[in-house]
C-alpha cells in the first residue's frame, strides 16, 4: 500500500528535496548551459515538485520523481524546446550504428585528458546523449533509476547509454592522437 | 575481432547491472583476458573521467538559501496552536484587562495628585491665599458651614509647631472642597479635603502618596472624607500634620 505524500509529516518534502539540490542544480546547468536558467529551472522544479508533492507516492523513488520534474520542466521550456525541435529525443533509437570500436590500452590514456576537455567534450554531446551520461556516471543512478526518471525502457538505456560513451569516446580520440603524435 | 560477445556487455557489467552469475563469469573471463582487463580499464577510467568532469557546477549560497525559504513548511494553524491561541487570550482578560486598568487607575491617581499640587502652588502664589485669615480653628471651621456640602474638623495644635493661616474654598473636578494653609517653620502646607464619594472614581482607600512629586503629599480617607497634606515642608512635618488631623 502506498502511503501518499500528503500523510507525511510537515517538512518532509524540504527533508527529502534539500539535499539533493546540489546535484539538481548541476544537471540542470549541464541542460541549460546558463547560469540563469539554470536557476530558472531549478525554482520552478522545486516549486513544481512542492505543489505535487501529495501526489508523490512514498516508497517509489523521490529522487527519480525529482529529476523526472526538472527534465520535463526542461524539456517544455523555451531553451528546451529549441534544443529538442532540432534534434529528435529518440534519435538513437534509429540513428546511424557507429563504427564497432576496437577499444585499445590507448583509451587507457583517456584518463589523462583534463576535466576540461571532458566537459567540453560532454557539452557538445547531443542533449539526449548527455543527461543520460550524466544521469549514470555523475548521478550514479541504476538503469532503473534512469529508465524512471526518462521515462524509458531499460533496453533503450542501455542502447542509449553505449552510443553515447561511444560517441564521448571518439569526440575525444582525435585530441588524443594529436597529443600523441 | 575477440572477445566480440563480452565487449558487448562490457558496459552493462561496469555499471554492475549484470545478474550476480554473469557478474561471477564476468569476473573470471576479464582476469584471464588481456584484452577485456584492458578495455575494462580504459572505460572504468572514462567513467571516473565523466563522473570528475560531470561534477561542475555549483549553485550560489543566496540561491540556496531562497530555494530553501520557498519550501520550507509554513507555520500551520494546528488544532494544538487554536488552543494555545485560546489560552493566550484568557491570559489577556484575566491579566491583561486588569493590568490595564491597573494603569488606568495609577494614571488617573498621578493625576489627581498633581492638580492637588497644582492647586497648593496657584493658592500660594496668589495675593490672598486664604480667604478666612485665623490662626483660630474656631473661626477657620465655621467659615465653611454653607458653602462646602460636609463638615470636618481641624485638629488642636497648641502643642505642636504648626499654625493654621486660614482656609478658603477649593474645587477639584466640580467638586467643592476645603483649602487650610498651615505654616511650619517658614514652610506652608496645604490640607485639602474632599467628599470621598466625589474622588472614589479617582482614588481609592488604598491610595498612598506619589512618589514623583516635588512635593512632599500624604493622602487618606477618614469618615467620609478624603484628606491631602501638601507643602514643600520635610516628610516628616507632612505626617506629624496628617496625624493631628487622623487623630481627629
Amino acid at each position: 500500500m502506498w502511503m501518499r505524500g500528503e500523510s507525511l509529516q510537515s517538512g518532509s518534502f524540504e527533508e527529502l528535496a534539500m539535499p539533493l539540490f546540489d546535484q539538481l542544480y548541476n544537471f540542470a546547468h549541464w541542460l541549460t548551459q546558463n547560469r540563469d536558467e539554470s536557476e530558472d529551472l531549478v525554482q520552478e522544479t522545486y516549486a513544481k515538485a512542492l505543489k505535487g508533492f501529495s501526489s508523490f507516492q512514498l516508497g517509489t523513488n523521490f529522487r527519480a520523481w525529482m529529476y523526472r520534474i526538472l527534465r520535463n520542466t526542461f524539456l517544455t521550456s523555451r531553451s528546451g524546446l529549441r534544443v529538442t525541435s532540432t534534434v529528435p529525443l529518440d534519435s538513437d533509437e534509429h540513428g546511424l550504428e557507429l563504427a564497432v570500436e576496437n577499444e585499445t590500452p590507448e583509451t587507457i590514456l583517456m584518463s589523462r585528458f583534463d576535466s576540461h576537455q571532458v566537459q567540453t567534450a560532454i557539452e557538445n554531446l547531443p542533449l539526449h546523449y548527455r543527461e543520460i551520461l550524466l544521469l549514470c556516471e555523475v548521478e550514479e543512478m541504476s538503469y532503473h533509476e534512469i529508465a524512471e526518471t526518462l521515462s524509458i525502457p531499460i533496453g533503450t538505456v542501455m542502447s542509449r547509454l553505449s552510443r553515447a560513451r561511444k560517441t564521448l569516446r571518439a569526440a575525444l580520440r582525435p585530441q588524443f592522437q594529436q597529443k600523441t603524435n | 575481432m575477440v572477445c566480440e560477445s563480452w565487449k558487448e556487455k562490457l558496459d552493462t557489467y561496469l555499471d554492475g547491472e549484470l545478474s550476480e552469475s554473469e557478474m561471477r563469469t564476468f569476473d573470471a573471463h576479464v582476469r584471464s583476458c588481456p584484452s577485456c582487463s584492458a578495455d575494462a580499464l580504459a572505460r572504468t577510467q572514462m567513467k571516473r573521467a565523466v563522473q570528475i568532469a560531470g561534477k561542475r557546477f555549483t549553485p550560489s549560497p543566496d540561491f540556496r538559501k531562497r530555494v530553501q525559504q520557498s519550501v520550507a513548511p509554513k507555520p500551520r494553524r494546528s488544532f494544538k496552536f487554536g488552543w494555545a491561541l485560546a489560552a493566550a487570550f484568557v491570559v489577556i482578560l484575566v491579566i491583561g484587562l486588569p493590568a490595564l486598568n491597573y494603569l488606568r487607575t495609577q494614571s488617573a491617581r498621578n493625576h489627581v495628585f498633581s492638580e492637588i499640587a497644582d492647586l497648593h502652588v496657584t493658592t500660594l502664589a496668589s495675593s490672598s491665599p486664604v480667604d478666612v485669615v485665623s490662626t483660630d480653628r474656631h473661626t477657620v471651621k465655621p467659615w465653611f458651614q454653607g458653602r462646602i456640602p460636609f463638615a470636618f474638623n481641624l485638629p488642636e495644635l497648641q502643642s505642636s509647631e504648626f499654625t493654621l493661616l486660614g482656609g478658603s474654598m477649593t474645587y477639584l473636578d466640580q467638586t467643592p472642597g476645603a483649602h487650610l494653609i498651615y505654616d511650619v517653620r517658614k514652610h506652608h502646607i496645604s490640607v485639602f479635603i474632599f467628599p470621598e464619594a466625589a474622588m472614589r472614581a479617582r482614588l481609592d482607600e488604598n491610595s498612598v502618596s506619589p512618589k514623583r512629586l516635588p512635593f512632599n503629599l500624604e493622602t487618606w480617607s477618614q469618615g467620609g472624607l478624603r484628606y491631602f497634606v501638601v507643602g514643600d515642608a520635610n516628610a516628616a512635618d507632612i505626617d506629624s500634620l496628617a496625624r493631628l488631623f487622623k487623630s481627629q
